[in-house]
């Protein structure tokens, strides 16, 4: 006698032939046509980004030499430079860090680690983080050109004006990221060190941070490049202006690559033009390594608990 | 016929062992109690999550709490060291005694409490640093005066059973380790602060057979030093190495239809598990429901 007699004579009726049809319910034509529409959708994006490259970089090819990096504007195209441009977005984006990632940072580590949730204050507090990262740049620079004309400054087109005008626009940037950084970091690596008798700010100071680094100095490097390629709040505050000489600390004037190349764009002539989709060659360059370098960190260092 | 792997006839030898340890004789009531849980109320917000629980753990011994999920053992291992201050609503109603000072009083600094009730978890839970780092991390941020930080971190790692293992490679990661080795590892990690009291919550609960009589074993060695309750979900395991268990169990409130963890009953472990005073410790025992 079998061991596996069935129980029923149902098991029977039940014991079905897989169909040999060769039709497949994973291939109907509604399925084809989602699967053709997300492609188009994806394409669409693609070929404009690319088009833009290949026309951007067309363009701006023969001028991308030494004179771009090392050339002060000028009214003769073929002198002009943008090394003031340069210097200039340099200076601002290292003071925006400065100012927005210890700002940022502490922030998130407050929200996330020690802020008690069940106070309104704190919830309105994230509600409006949130709120903030939809705020459209140019109010951020309408905020600084407030904020010094407050204080009674009267040249307005300065590095540290500019910066705060950054800052505030990337701290929403850098607040969300840290905040998920330091969310990801598991209960129990926190819960280890506060069994031995750590303090909680020793926890987040030497376990929970380190821990979260690396998804921290991606969101900053991603808000950084952001503020790269921002020029709104910074024409704002009159940062539209004809230097011939480098910035030198935070007081000084300054221009941005940003709104060099909106400036060159406005020029009649061609060369200028030219000169400008060679400056936003450089510029994209920049931001691609910047964004290149936070995926690099993100991979590198992802979770390794 | 082929000779059985070292490896298992090591594990075979070792459960012997403990079966012997198991039969240490123990005082009715503990001598000298180092924690002193009296009629203890633990509350999740509004919610009693374990009522009316009194123990007594003494000193140098091995406590088991056993008992079905959500019968509040876990709970009152975390209010043995005020960890389940740090979860939002917790609280704890009445008073738990370090050698009879109540920790839970006002002034008492609960971080003080955790160096010297330390703790060790269900899951690994090494930090992403080295070895090394990992066991002087303690010693660092309570600011202990260690003459030699080198030896310090070799005594906690050789107490833990971990030194051979790991004294080549104190500079690698602690995430190299193999778990039961993450185990011991954390167990170094509460030794180094020389702490009065180790909790153990679950510790074998992620780990194999073999890993699991390894931690027995390092337990059976650290009584002499150490208070140790464990929280099991392993019968054999609390038989193997307790010397006392308490059996929790979840009642429901007949007025209230709540659901709230109780002590059913707190003896030596041989008394629990041969001759049990409670019918539901009996049936828990025996395996009629839990």
């Amino acid at each position: 006698m079998s061991l596996y007699t069935p129980a029923a004579s149902g098991a029977d009726a039940r014991r079905a032939v897989l169909s040999t049809s060769g039709r497949s319910k994973e291939q109907t034509p509604q399925s084809v046509l989602f699967i053709v529409l997300l492609w188009l959708s994806l394409l669409i994006g693609f070929v404009t980004l690319a088009v833009l490259l290949v026309d951007t970089f067309a363009d701006g090819l023969t001028r991308l030499d030494g004179r771009l990096f090392t050339g002060y504007p000028s009214s003769r195209a073929e002198e002009a430079g943008a090394r003031p441009a340069i210097l200039g977005s340099l200076w601002v984006v290292g003071t925006t860090a400065v100012l927005a990632v210890p700002l940022g940072v502490a922030a998130a580590v407050h929200l996330e680690e020690f802020a008690d949730r069940k106070r309104w204050w704190n919830r309105l507090v994230e509600i409006n983080i949130s709120n903030l990262s939809a705020v459209p740049a140019i109010i951020y620079g309408m905020l600084a050109l407030g904020a010094l004309a407050l204080i009674g400054v009267q040249q307005k087109n300065i590095v540290i004006g500019g910066a705060i005008a950054l800052a505030m626009l990337i701290l929403p940037v850098i607040i969300i990221s840290t905040r998920e950084a330091v969310r990801a970091v598991p209960r129990e690596l926190r819960d280890g060190s506060l069994a031995i008798g750590a303090t909680p700010l020793q926890t987040t100071w030497r376990i929970t941070l380190p821990a979260a680094l690396p998804g921290i100095a991606t969101g900053t490097i991603l808000g950084l490049s952001r503020a790269l390629g921002e020029a709104a709040p910074l024409l704002l505050l009159g940062g539209l202006v004809f230097l011939r000489f480098d910035p030198n600390g935070m007081l000084s004037q300054f221009t941005t690559m940003p709104i060099q190349i909106f400036s060159w764009t406005a020029q009649p002539q061609a060369e200028f033009h030219t000169l400008a989709a060679g400056a936003s060659m450089l510029l994209m360059a920049l931001v691609l390594l910047m964004n290149g370098a936070a995926i690099y960190i993100r991979n590198r260092y992802q979770k390794r608990w | 016929m082929p000779e059985p792997m070292p490896q298992v006839r090591d594990a075979i030898e070792v459960e012997l062992e403990h079966h012997q340890q198991a039969t240490r004789d123990v005082p009715d009531r503990p001598e000298r109690a180092v924690l002193e849980v009296d009629n203890v109320n633990v509350y999740y917000g509004d919610y009693l999550a374990v009522r009316n629980v009194s123990v007594d753990f003494g000193h140098n011994e091995i406590t088991a709490l056993i008992g079905p999920s959500g019968c509040g053992k876990s709970t009152i291992l975390r209010s043995l060291n005020r960890m389940n201050d740090l979860i939002v609503g917790a609280r704890v109603d009445g008073p738990i005694r370090y050698w009879g000072q109540d920790m839970y009083a006002p002034g008492i600094d609960p971080i003080e409490v955790r160096r010297r009730i330390g703790m060790v978890f269900q899951k690994p839970n090494p930090f992403p640093k080295s070895i090394y780092d990992n066991i002087a991390y303690g010693p660092r941020v309570t600011g202990m005066n260690v003459p030699s930080m080198d030896d310090h971190v070799e005594q906690a790692l050789t107490k833990a059973a971990l030194w051979d293992e790991v004294k080549d490679k104190l500079k690698q990661s602690a995430y190299g380790l193999s778990g039961g080795q993450q185990q011991r590892l954390c167990i170094a990690r509460t030794i180094a602060v020389q702490p009065d009291v180790i909790l153990m919550d679950e510790p074998c609960a992620s780990l194999d057979p073999i890993a699991t009589l390894r931690i027995e074993e390092l337990m059976a060695e650290l009584r002499d030093q150490y208070t140790i309750i464990i929280v099991t979900h392993n019968m054999q395991q609390a038989a193997r190495v307790a010397d006392r268990t308490a059996f929790f169990t979840a009642a429901i409130d007949p007025d209230t239809g709540e659901r709230h963890g109780e002590l059913v009953e707190y003896d030596k472990t041989t008394k629990i598990f041969e001759s049990p005073a409670d019918s539901r410790t009996e049936g828990y025992i025996s395996g009629r429901f839990g």
